[in-house]
């Protein structure tokens, strides 16, 4: 598209800004492990629908301003969980939030800050290292456990049943809950919420079998006796889901030993 | 390189590190059980310890080493101080653990850090105990 290399660096004015679109300025901590040994703020100017996500104005930086911006992003609808970011210090898919949502009182000028998820390394710009994150979900062992023979047709559970654990299987895995519990934060081996969230999901499944083995896991110094309940993850979860409930009722199952 | 690439993939759980086996151990439970119910005895205890002390009668005014014999001299208040000294000693242990357990970064200075704190308790777990068993109200005349 743009072959032609010339000394003056591309502006937001190359961004098309549609009728009734206002300027915002987005500020975002950016970070080049090749050339940065810190995280820094950049500044840029962009048009913004007042029906526009934060996800589009990050989409217009990168292809009008400045392509080296790096942030995930898959489906930008809600649903994958690639593109959490602390946007204005809160931790939201970027897809979801609208601009509308954060625009200042009327006259003054609006700005977006956005960060990466904080407590994963940052690999670059918005965009961090979700392994650690993803080895708790795994050890959790979230996946249907059953013992003894295989029932000769499907595994009947009443709507009663489902309705126990409906909450938690909403989890997408986008990392919002987890990168914004503070003991997280100083403790990366904690679970974190969003792996007990995936384990109360089976623990409280009629069908599964093996709760004993995960509460075992969760019963341990890392698990969920860290939670300090500051509903930061129940603040944090784009999906709505009660991460702090969740977690109490795994606590309450350990403690009397029943689910 | 694609070599090792091919390899890289055939792998499991690239870079994750190992996660220790759970010890199977309810001590953490049972020290968050703990923290509940020693904080619910706690405001009965300390409030009403702080109400007699600085409210009650004249106060603070009226504390002097006969009022401190007088009290101890009931077994009823020998066991409140006890249970108070005790649980908020073990309370306030509890608490500060957890937070070294937070926030100390590498593993020595977590050991010693805790060290000191469990000496600490220790010592004035040890101490107060021994003041109010063995409290004697007679000033021996020298």
């Amino acid at each position: 598209m743009t072959a032609v290399m010339d000394n003056t660096a591309p502006t937001s004015a190359e961004i098309p800004a549609p009728d009734g679109s206002v300027t915002v300025t987005v500020k975002i901590l950016r970070f080049n492990p090749e050339v940065d040994s810190e995280p820094h703020w950049e500044s840029y100017d962009v048009p913004a629908l007042p029906t526009d996500r934060v996800l589009n104005l990050l989409i217009n930086i990168k292809g009008y301003v400045d392509g080296t911006l790096s942030f995930r992003r898959s489906c930008a609808h809600g649903i994958c969980g690639s593109d959490a970011m602390q946007i204005n210090g809160i931790n939201r898919l970027a897809c979801k939030v609208l601009v509308k949502d954060l625009l200042a009182k009327k006259g003054k000028p609006t700005t977006i800050s956005v960060a990466p998820i904080k407590g994963l390394p940052v690999m670059k710009d918005l965009y961090v290292d979700m392994e650690p994150f993803f080895e708790a979900f795994r050890a959790v062992k979230p996946f249907l456990i059953t013992y003894g023979n295989e029932p000769t047709n499907e595994r009947i559970q009443s709507p009663a049943d489902r309705e126990r654990f409906d909450d938690t299987t909403k989890c997408i895995l986008c990392a919002c809950c987890t990168t914004s519990c503070p003991v997280f934060w100083s403790d990366g081996s904690y679970f974190g919420p969003a792996a007990i969230v995936n384990a109360h999901r089976f623990i409280f499944d009629s069908r599964d079998e093996g709760a004993e083995e995960r509460l075992d896991i969760l019963n341990d110094a890392e698990g969920v006796w860290r939670c300090r309940t500051t509903f930061n993850c129940t603040d944090a979860c784009p999906r709505g889901i009660q991460v702090t409930k969740a977690i109490q009722e795994v606590k309450r199952a350990l403690l009397f030993k029943r689910v | 390189m694609t070599a090792s690439h091919s390899e890289t993939l055939t792998l499991d759980k690239p870079r994750s590190p190992r996660r220790p086996a759970a010890r199977r151990s309810n001590f953490e439970l049972y020290s968050w059980l703990f923290m509940r119910l020693s904080g619910l005895a706690l405001v009965v205890l300390v409030l009403g310890h702080l109400f007699i002390m600085t409210i009650l009668d004249d106060g603070v005014q009226r504390i002097n080493f006969a009022f401190v014999a007088g009290r101890w001299a009931s077994p009823f208040w020998q066991f409140w101080d006890l249970s108070m000294l005790w649980l908020a000693q073990l309370h306030g242990g509890n608490g500060l653990r957890t937070i070294i357990d937070d926030y100390a970064r590498k593993d020595t200075t977590r050991f010693w850090l805790k060290i000191l704190l469990y000496v600490s308790m220790a010592i004035i777990l040890v101490l107060g105990t021994m003041v109010i068993f063995t409290f004697d109200p007679n000033i021996p005349v020298t």
